[in-house]
């Protein structure tokens, strides 16, 4: 892309919520669909009950909700390509990287907190 | 960047898990029911002296106060809204809500 660099910021959003319970991960999840067509360089971090967002298997017609594990497949249509999942977050889950229906960079907390460091803006959900 | 946390460390783990992505030099301001944290004898005090070898900490008095929290872990800064908004002037937030 020829367009000028210098207005694209680092955005990480931070998924720290379970995805039904309350609507902070759906909510996170329009956020970021809304900013990738601005052509931010976006990521996600997935942190504590934030992973379950990503958990295989989800079947919400039982519950009324949309489901919307399925969006986070679509993500990389948006050039949403990185994202990140806390290990501890995973393991302490009883979870592994097979569990998620995206594929998606497994990083210690450490990692995950350096490149927090590196954005322009962390936004909570 | 400045790691923000807003609640009791005795109702949900957020605390425990935002010290796990910190990394040294980044200052911790608990605000809110976060200020429950740094109490002087509670539960997480050895995690906030030991927080403070490598992180600047700080509890924002008004909520402090009016929780009546008197004294709190040693080495934590009690600072007021002016105190706050300096922070986010200097760090990029990181509000662990």
């Amino acid at each position: 892309m020829a367009e000028e660099q210098t207005n694209i910021k680092k955005i990480m959003h931070v998924m720290r919520h379970a995805p039904h319970g309350t609507i902070y991960t759906y909510e996170g999840l329009e956020m970021i669909l809304i900013m990738a067509a601005y052509e931010q360089d976006i990521s996600i971090a997935f942190i504590g009950d934030g992973v379950y967002a990503l958990k295989k298997g989800q079947d919400t017609a039982g519950i009324d909700i949309k489901g919307f594990a399925k969006t986070f497949m679509a993500l990389d249509g948006y050039d949403v390509e990185k994202l990140y999942v806390d290990a501890a977050s995973l393991a302490e889950r009883g979870l592994t990287e097979d569990d998620l229906v995206v594929d998606v960079e497994v990083l210690s907390s450490g990692e995950i907190g350096r490149l927090m460091g590196e954005q322009d803006v962390v936004l909570p959900h | 960047m400045l790691y923000t946390i807003n609640t009791s460390p005795f109702e949900n783990s957020t605390m425990e898990t935002a010290l796990r992505f910190i990394q040294p030099g980044d200052p911790v301001l608990f605000l809110e029911d976060g200020v429950y944290a740094v109490q002087a004898g509670n539960r997480f005090s050895e995690t906030i002296s030991s927080l403070l070898d490598k992180n600047p900490v700080y509890a924002l008095t008004p909520d402090l106060e009016a929780r009546g929290i008197g004294s709190v872990t040693d080495g934590v800064s009690g600072v007021d809204y002016g105190g706050f908004v300096d922070l986010v002037e200097e760090h990029q937030p990181n509000s662990w809500l």
